[in-house]
């Protein structure tokens, strides 16, 4: 008990300094715009939009295993979907901040929903996502609902009959608006390595994977009964996302091998700059090394509750590292050759590395993440309860 | 051909010294009309739709100061400007404005970029018509070739279906404009043209990273000012305003909107040939309408040795460059 009191406070410590550090990045965003930002008018997309799809495959990915409780009738995970739920939802409203910061005008933000144009993949996104966000809620709401002590069986043969027609219509939702955001890159003709059919499907796996792995994080970290069910939960979500992380590579080896490997076309220099370029260990390390390699080993070598949480933990952390390669790298390479010394600016420049002010904000956005897990789970019914208070 | 190209240059020079929006604008032709007549008052064409008092003038029917006859041994820009008169009688869906660019001529000075950014009041990091120096071959054999790199003003434009709100289209003359009080600066536009002409307004400022010296304090100040001075795109004043307290909320526009060569339609609109066309020493660029046949690029765009950037893509460039 005081072991736990004391990571406790350590955790408190840690989240107090990231709010603070982020909260100055917030507070400069708003006051100073985009001035502080390293991104340039040539690599136009930096940390920010890889953080929008970073949190946005998390929600899709968590949703999605919701799903398989309330769609799919998978028993062995009843106990976490309402968890799931809720970070889903939490993740989302991450994603949107995280690209609403992004925006040159925040204030006309609306003008998405005013005067939306429905070719562009964007406006796409924005309606979809709401109409996520409000099938969120209202299946939150049924399956709290549903299970509260007392409420009549009829009534909660109603609401699971609900949430399976939510969760229903939530399926190709998620599917849609994830597999639509890589269809955002995808779709643009320009950025050869983006222009692939294999990205949307990259990014769907890339949803479950780190959605997936983000879930079983935390129902190794927080699940307050750490019972047999609890391990079998663990056991069941580590196969899970063992599976998706050899999924993913597949994908990954498909979408890059294709694109270089007899060495000729645009892409290949691109792909060259992200794997031998001055952020390869991006590639190498965080994403092959501690998101794909080690994971496999504890998925495979520790088969114990401890085992999958740190696999999972590395997977979700290193996932960012993922989501910035496919966002940067293509952007990378001048669209007509010589295009970097014609004018001079550092805003066109071709090289991009996130300035301090945007890892703040990002941080920011994760620590109110954080926050607003917390608040859920200490104060919603998304967990059995052990003893009320003593749990954190 | 020297006194079109010298009264040319006198506005030019002429412009930057006048604080004010209306000799900011002052064009051309106002000043061809002044030498040929000698009537000066109330005959201002570039500034009339930006004063409040004054009646929007039609644009489809300037008084146009030339002969339509040609002459012996012409200046081309006089022969483009009687083409864009030509033009502009005709009702703006019947224009098709397009660029020739001769690389042969071009010997990279940058004065159409220099031109460009005076024009339109470009503050750093964003450009519209960059010249590329492109060198080829392996030292000591080499040679250098330049191209310079305004729109394309596609008539399939891969930046225009991308963008969320519709802040950005092809207009019936087929310059692609950006409505800046739509842009919401999401920058998708940016990553989607395969020309790279579409930069960021960063809203940043040539004057603040500059030094003053001891007795420049005044001269920044005035440099400073003049920064802030609008520019006349779409035909609308767009001063540059710093913003408040809240600025990366409420940016003022065209700070934090995507921005792009738009042919300068505002001057076009006028009865003027955009800037870098007048600026070029070389005569390397023209400008006019592509649906005349008699018009000077019409000609030079039909020529065998007219070619487009990335054909290839579709996305039917309206700029030709000769080689």
């Amino acid at each position: 008990m005081t072991r736990n009191r004391s990571l406790t406070a350590v955790l408190w410590v840690v989240w107090l300094a990231a709010a603070a550090f982020g909260g100055i990045g917030l507070v400069e965003r708003l006051t100073m715009g985009h001035a502080l930002a390293n991104y340039t008018s040539y690599v136009p997309w930096g940390l920010w939009v890889a953080a929008y799809i970073y949190f946005i495959g998390l929600s899709a990915g968590s949703f999605l295993l919701s799903s398989l409780v309330y769609v799919f009738g998978v028993k062995r995970l009843e106990g976490i979907a309402k968890l799931s739920l809720y970070v889903a939802v939490v993740t989302l409203v991450l994603a949107l901040l995280t690209i609403l910061f992004d925006l040159g005008h925040m204030a006309r933000f609306y003008e998405v929903y005013t005067r939306p144009n429905f070719h562009s993949m964007m406006a796409w996104m924005v309606w979809l996502y709401t109409a996520y966000f409000f099938l969120l809620i209202a299946e939150l709401v049924l399956a709290t609902r549903s299970e509260r002590s007392g409420r009549a069986e009829i009534a909660v043969r109603r609401d699971r009959t609900w949430l399976r027609i939510l969760g229903s219509i939530g399926v190709p939702l998620a599917i849609a608006f994830h597999g639509g955001v890589g269809a955002l890159f995808g779709t643009v003709l320009a950025r050869e390595l983006w222009h692939s059919p294999m990205y949307p499907i990259l990014f769907l796996s890339g949803a479950l994977l780190s959605g997936g792995a983000l879930m079983a994080g935390i129902v190794a970290l927080f699940w307050p009964r750490r019972d047999e069910g609890w391990r079998d939960t663990l056991r069941l979500l580590g196969n899970i996302v063992l599976g998706l992380i050899l999924l993913d590579t597949l994908f990954e080896w498909a979408e890059y091998s294709i694109a270089m490997w007899y060495g000729v076309g645009a892409a290949v220099g691109q792909l060259r700059y992200m794997l031998f370029g001055p952020y390869w260990y991006v590639f190498w390390i965080v994403h092959v090394l501690f998101g794909v390699v080690v994971p496999i080993g504890l998925l495979l070598g520790w088969r114990k509750p401890a085992g999958a949480a740190l696999a999972s933990a590395l997977v979700v952390v290193t996932f960012i590292g993922v989501r910035l390669d496919q966002v940067i790298p293509g952007l990378v390479t001048p669209e007509l050759a010589g295009l970097e010394t014609a004018y001079l600016s550092h805003r066109l420049s071709f090289n991009y590395l996130p300035s301090l002010f945007e890892w703040q904000v990002f941080v920011g956005v994760v620590a109110l993440g954080v926050a607003l897990f917390y608040l859920g789970y200490r104060f919603l019914p998304l967990v059995p309860r052990v003893r009320k208070g003593v749990q954190a | 051909m020297d006194s079109a190209e010298g009264v040319e240059r006198n506005v030019q020079a002429g412009a930057p010294a006048e604080a004010s929006p209306r000799a900011a604008v002052e064009g051309r032709r106002e000043f061809l009309a002044k030498a040929a007549s000698g009537v000066f008052a109330g005959l201002v064409m570039g500034g009339l739709r930006v004063e409040a008092e004054a009646p929007p003038a039609p644009a489809s029917s300037p008084a146009a100061p030339f002969s339509t006859a040609s002459q012996a041994e012409e200046d081309v820009l006089i022969r483009m400007q009687r083409d864009v008169e030509r033009a502009l009688q005709k009702p703006i869906e019947q224009r098709r404005w397009g660029m020739v660019i001769d690389t042969r001529k071009c010997v990279a000075c940058d004065a159409c970029t220099v031109g460009c950014v005076m024009e339109n009041k470009l503050p750093p990091g964003v450009v519209y018509r960059p010249v590329i120096d492109m060198e080829v071959g392996t030292y000591p054999n080499v040679s250098r070739k330049f191209l310079p790199r305004p729109c394309m003003q596609c008539d399939n434009p891969p930046c225009v279906p991308v963008c969320p709100v519709a802040a950005t289209f092809k207009r019936p003359d087929g310059v692609v404009e950006i409505d800046y009080d739509a842009c919401i600066g999401c920058r998708y536009c940016l990553t989607a043209c395969p020309y790279e002409a579409r930069t960021f307004d960063f809203g940043e400022e040539w004057t603040e990273t500059a030094a003053a010296g001891a007795s420049g304090a005044l001269a920044l100040d005035e440099a400073h000012a003049y920064e802030l001075e609008p520019s006349f795109e779409y035909g609308e004043p767009w001063p540059r305003k710093p913003g408040g307290a809240l600025k990366g909320v409420f940016e003022h526009s065209p700070i934090g909107n995507a921005r792009k060569c738009h042919f300068c339609v505002h001057r076009v609109e006028k009865g003027m040939l955009p800037m870098c066309v007048t600026t070029c020493i070389g005569r390397a660029t023209y400008f006019g309408d592509l649906n005349d046949p008699s018009s000077l690029v019409s000609e030079l765009a039909a020529r065998t040795n007219a070619t487009r950037l990335k054909e290839e893509l579709g996305t039917e460039p309206k700029v030709y460059y000769l080689v």
